[in-house]
Order: C-alpha cells, then sequence, then structure tokens
C-alpha cells in the first residue's frame, strides 16, 4: 500500500471515530481515549527504537515529561510577558525537538557501548530530570505546576474534544512514521541492528548512525505526546509526571501486540490502554498497574512474539503441524560462542 | 552556602561511610550485572523487598534488622535462584536476554513496587535499635552509629564475597562461567548450575543490604528507584564485577553525593549517580579496576 493511501485510510477512521464520538455526546469518551491515543504514541515511538533495533528505552516518562515541562516552561514565559498563548501544535513540535536533542545526546554518549548501558542511563535518566525539575522553582519544583486550560476551542467545541483531535492526528502521524521506516533502508538496517550488531557493522551498515536516528526519532516523538498532557490534565505534577507508569506501559503495549510492525504496538496500545481505562474506573488504578506487571511478565515468556507472532503462527500453520510434531531446539547449557 | 573545614571533613567522613553501605548494594549487582551479565534492573526492587522484610521482622518480633536480614538470606538465595531458572529456560536458552530479558526484569521491579505499594501503602516506614539515634564524638568529627553499623557489616560482607571468588572452588568456577562457559563444560561443570547459585548469592546480598537501607533511611515503596542510578553508576565505575573496585567507586561517589548535599542541598544529591554514570561511559567504559 502507497503511503498516501495508508494516510487517508487513516485519516477517514480517525474522522470516524471522532465523529461517533461527538454523536454519543458523552466528554468522558474524549478524556479516556485521549490517554488510549497518548499510549499509542508513546508505544509506537518506543517501538521504533526498541523493537526495531533492539534496544530498550526505559526512560519513556523522562521523555514524555520533557516535552510536558517545555510546555509548561513555554506557558509560564507567555503568561510573564503578557504574549498570547502559543497553539498546542507548536507546543508540540517544541517539546519534539527538546526531547530528540535529549535523545541524541543520550545515545552519543551511550549507544557506542553494549545494550544493556543505554537502557541503563535511560532509567537513570528519568530520576535525574525529575531532580532538575523538583528543583527548579519556575516550573513549580516539586509542589507542581497549574496550567489554565481555555474552556472553548473554536468550532470544535469543547477544549477535551480539540485534545483529542490532535492526539489522534499525532498517532496517525507516528503510525506513518513507523509504517515508513519499517519498509525503507532504514528499516533494514534496524532489522540488521537487531538482528546482529557485530555482523551489521562488518557488512558496512553504519550502525551508530542509524541507533541514533532512531534514538532521536523515538525521543521526539514522546516528547510530542508529552507537550499537550499539561493542557489535559491541568494540574503537572513531577512524581506523576515521571512515574513508572508511563515507562511500563510504553514497553509492555508494544511487546504484548508485538514488535516486529507498526500493527504490534497499535494493537497493544488500544487493548491495554482500554483495558487500563475500564479497570481504574472499575476497580483500583494501582491494582491495573499490577495487572500490566503481570502481563508484560506472562508474555515476554510466554509470547516472545506477542499477538501478532501469535496470529502469525496460526495463519502459517502446516498440516505436518499437528502431526508428531517434533522440536529440535539447542538444548545445550549455554551457547557455544 | 558557607564553606568550613569541619563540614567538609564531616561531609567526606559521612561519604565514606555511605560508601561503605553503597558497595553492599552494589556487590550483588557487579556479580549478577558484572560477572555473570545478567541485567537485573530488579535489584533495587529486592533491596526494599528485604528492607520490608527487615521493617516487619523488626516491628512485629522486635528482632534486629541485620539479624533478621541474616536469617533471611537463605530464602532470598532460593527466590533468586528461582528467577534465574526462570530468566535461563525462558530467555538465555533462546537467546533473547537482550530485549525480553529486561523488559522481564523491568517487569519483576514494577510487580515488587505496586505490589508493596498496594500492602504498606507509601508511608515511611523506619527499624528500631539499639544503634540507631546515638553517634560517636572525636575531635570536630561526629560519626553516627546507623551509618557506621552497615558500614562495617557491608565492608565485611564484601570482604567475604571476594574471598569466596577467590578462594573456594564453587567461587573460582563463578569466575570462570564469565571468561569461558565452553571451557567450563570441558571440565565437567554445568554452567548454568554455577549461574544459578551466583544469581541466588547476588540475590542473597539483597536482603542484607535491604536492612541496611532501613537502618540508615526510612523506607517507602519507591525509594529503590534511585538506587538504580547508583547501582550501576557504582558497579560500572568500578570496573564490571570486580569487587575491590566497586568498594572504591562506591566511596567515591558517596563523598561526591555527601559533598553535593553538604554544600548544595540534599535534593540535588540524585543528579550526582547519574553525571558520574555518564561520565564513566563517556571516558573510561571499562571502569577504574576494569577486568
Amino acid at each position: 500500500m502507497r503511503t498516501p493511501v495508508f494516510l487517508l485510510i487513516w485519516l477517514v477512521v480517525c474522522a470516524a471515530v471522532f465523529a461517533v464520538s461527538v454523536w454519543l455526546g458523552n466528554d468522558y469518551i474524549f478524556f479516556a481515549g485521549y490517554v488510549v491515543l497518548q499510549y499509542v504514541v508513546l508505544g509506537t515511538a518506543w517501538n521504533i527504537l526498541g523493537g526495531y533495533c533492539g534496544y530498550v528505552n526505559f526512560g519513556s516518562a523522562a521523555f514524555f515529561a520533557l516535552g510536558a515541562y517545555s510546555t509548561v516552561t513555554i506557558y509560564r514565559l507567555t503568561a510573564e510577558y503578557e504574549l498570547y498563548g502559543m497553539p498546542i501544535p507548536v507546543l508540540m513540535l517544541i517539546g519534539g525537538v527538546i526531547s530528540g536533542v535529549v535523545g541524541f545526546g543520550m545515545g552519543y554518549l551511550t549507544l557506542r557501548l553494549r545494550g544493556a548501558f543505554f537502557a541503563i542511563a535511560t532509567l537513570a535518566l528519568a530520576v535525574v530530570l525529575q531532580t532538575l525539575v523538583v528543583n527548579w522553582d519556575y516550573v513549580g519544583g516539586s509542589r507542581g505546576a497549574y496550567i489554565i486550560r481555555p474552556e472553548q476551542m473554536g468550532p470544535i467545541g469543547n477544549y477535551i474534544r480539540y485534545l483529542f483531535l490532535i492526539m489522534m492526528l499525532l498517532a496517525v502521524v507516528a503510525i506513518t512514521i513507523a509504517r515508513l521506516i519499517e519498509h525503507s533502508r532504514l528499516g533494514y538496517g534496524f532489522a540488521s541492528i537487531r538482528d546482529d550488531e557485530l555482523a551489521a557493522e562488518a557488512s558496512g551498515v553504519p550502525t551508530l548512525r542509524l541507533k541514533l536516528i532512531a534514538t532521536t526519532i523515538s525521543g521526539a516523538l514522546m516528547g510530542m505526546a508529552g507537550a499537550p498532557f499539561p493542557y489535559y490534565i491541568g494540574y503537572l505534577q513531577p512524581s506523576s509526571t515521571f512515574g513508572l507508569d508511563y515507562a511500563v506501559n510504553s514497553i509492555a503495549m508494544p511487546l504484548i501486540g508485538g514488535t516486529t510492525s507498526w500493527v504490534g504496538p497499535l494493537i497493544g496500545a488500544f487493548l491495554l490502554g482500554s483495558l487500563q481505562q475500564i479497570a481504574t474506573v472499575t476497580i483500583s488504578s494501582a491494582v491495573n498497574l499490577l495487572i500490566v506487571g503481570f502481563l508484560l511478565v506472562i508474555f515476554v515468556i510466554i509470547a516472545p512474539n506477542g499477538i501478532v507472532g501469535l496470529v502469525h503462527t496460526y495463519l502459517q500453520r502446516k498440516p505436518e503441524d499437528f502431526v508428531g510434531r517434533r522440536h529440535v531446539e539447542a538444548d545445550m547449557p549455554g551457547r557455544v560462542p | 552556602m558557607v564553606f568550613s573545614f569541619d563540614l567538609l571533613i564531616n561531609a567526606v567522613v559521612s561519604g565514606i561511610l555511605i560508601g561503605g553501605f553503597y558497595a553492599a548494594v552494589t556487590s550483588g549487582v557487579s556479580l549478577s550485572f558484572g560477572i555473570l551479565d545478567i541485567v537485573n534492573i530488579a535489584h533495587p526492587a529486592f533491596i526494599i523487598l528485604g528492607s520490608y522484610i527487615a521493617y516487619i521482622a523488626n516491628a512485629t518480633l522486635g528482632v534486629d534488622p541485620i539479624l533478621a536480614a541474616i536469617v533471611m538470606m537463605p530464602v532470598f538465595y532460593v527466590l533468586g535462584a528461582g528467577i534465574y531458572q526462570v530468566y535461563y529456560v525462558s530467555f538465555e536458552k533462546r537467546g533473547q536476554e537482550s530485549l525480553r530479558g529486561l523488559a522481564f526484569f523491568f517487569g519483576l521491579l514494577f510487580i515488587t513496587e505496586v505490589t508493596l505499594v498496594l500492602y504498606f501503602g507509601v508511608d515511611y516506614r523506619y527499624v528500631e535499635a539499639r544503634y540507631i539515634g546515638p553517634s560517636w564524638h572525636f575531635a570536630m568529627l561526629d560519626i553516627p552509629l546507623r551509618i557506621l553499623v552497615p558500614c562495617l557489616v557491608s565492608l565485611v560482607l564484601t570482604a567475604g564475597l571476594q574471598l569466596f571468588l577467590t578462594h573456594s572452588f564453587l567461587g573460582r568456577a563463578v569466575m570462570a562461567v564469565a571468561q569461558d562457559q565452553l571451557a567450563l563444560r570441558l571440565m565437567a561443570v554445568d554452567p548454568i548450575k554455577i549461574k544459578r547459585i551466583a544469581f541466588g548469592i547476588s540475590i542473597a546480598t539483597a536482603s542484607l543490604a535491604g536492612a541496611f537501607l532501613i537502618i540508615i533511611q526510612p523506607v517507602e515503596p519507591s525509594v529503590g528507584r534511585e538506587y538504580i542510578g547508583r547501582i550501576f553508576a557504582i558497579c560500572v565505575l568500578g570496573g564490571m564485577g570486580s569487587l575491590p573496585g566497586t568498594v572504591i567507586a562506591a566511596m567515591l561517589l558517596g563523598i561526591v553525593e555527601s559533598l553535593t548535599a553538604t554544600f548544595y542541598g540534599p535534593s540535588w544529591a540524585p543528579a550526582v549517580s547519574f553525571g558520574f554514570l555518564l561520565l564513566t561511559l563517556a571516558v573510561r567504559p571499562a571502569g577504574l579496576l576494569g577486568r
């Protein structure tokens, strides 16, 4: 499928979803839907680095919070100098650029080493950025920051509908980028890094440059997802913005959905995001995070390729699979180098 | 900012003491990440688990937290051995440890933290013991016993581990596993068994480290996250799996953190370890005493 056609189909789907949501007339749908769409973006962004390149980023919350806090900073600045507030798409661009630059810097320092170092550094990044924000009074420090959300937004009506619409468009952009990467030279380069980095390097794949591209795109998308968040939540608090739930969700969703294609994070985010929205309302928010943790562990052990992988195996099964299936595995303790 | 010699000396000494405690926290990771190459990012979660067990033993039975932790070490060992078995069968054997293995440990970290929050809430818990409270005074120095005791026990623990690794058959087998699994198999030793034992020991140290933690500071479930950066910064700086290097790196970090806390304020301390980690990775990835 050509990319413009792909994009067009998704835009039609989005228009339909938006129309149905408006027709249902309950604004709660927009509040819940916004979170699910936000996770679609975060999951897809994580997957560009994690699923395609095989490098684990535990710092989704840090990149997300970077976007959110760049919005807060700009909000404070415009309020101080009595300027006209910036429209959200511009804020998203700024948040994306900042997160992208930070992602690039992190990657430049740690990606030349083994993958584990990058993962650890991203984990620590969240703690450090939180320290910075807590100590920075201008953006509210540990008390948090308030953002006053406009009531209405032109012809769209309630402001939450506007945010929902923007997040939906960002989700489409993220999915399109992921799909574009998958079917390009870039994507094949990423896959070669994931499968065998040494062999890729030896065959002339510029691995460091590709990894840096992946980190930058992934970080930028996460920052863009975070930029409208202060307007959504109204009151931004460091401890919740840097919370582990963003990190665990943006890892769990692609891994549960399937990491090899753009479909996986979409399915994962949609299922897990909706499940959490329902569980938060009916049970409690701590329990639903526990569910996500358990699902993540169970899926990585039992279904390494996620839901997409399960469906794929189901479709690809051959008759002989059902009679006398024999598994020949490298059953030796420890792999021979 | 008041700069005085007294303050400086006290900061350095308390940094060294805290560093001794950091050595105990990190020695487990030096074993699992440094030697076995298992990126156990859930280690801080097990430390917090150890803290809560020490807390329960102290609050209900009035047992000394360090004693309780030593009694619990075999249980932690079994837990660690079990986790390694799952890890081996699901990830190492399939060659998927880099992505899914990491996600697995992250899931464990998350599950432990959320479970503790559900049971104990987010209130800070603390323990009571005779050495918590009083402190020794030498001239201008001021040494709180609540930090001195964990530091000393921790140095004993680290020294014991080092002796075990260099002077016992099992310990030397652990070191050998890191170098060449195949050669070990040719010597009729099962590398998986050795790794299971080593990982069990690494988790067992978390029990003791947890008790130290709750002696030094009040604990709530998410405190562990601050230690992730610290632990791995020390482990990398110490040279991945070298225990003497771990102790030196731990004390270095302790001193820098303590100086930062004294002269800039304690809320900046978490950022120090990250700076340390990035600097080490950028300048000398092999660490101080790299193999």
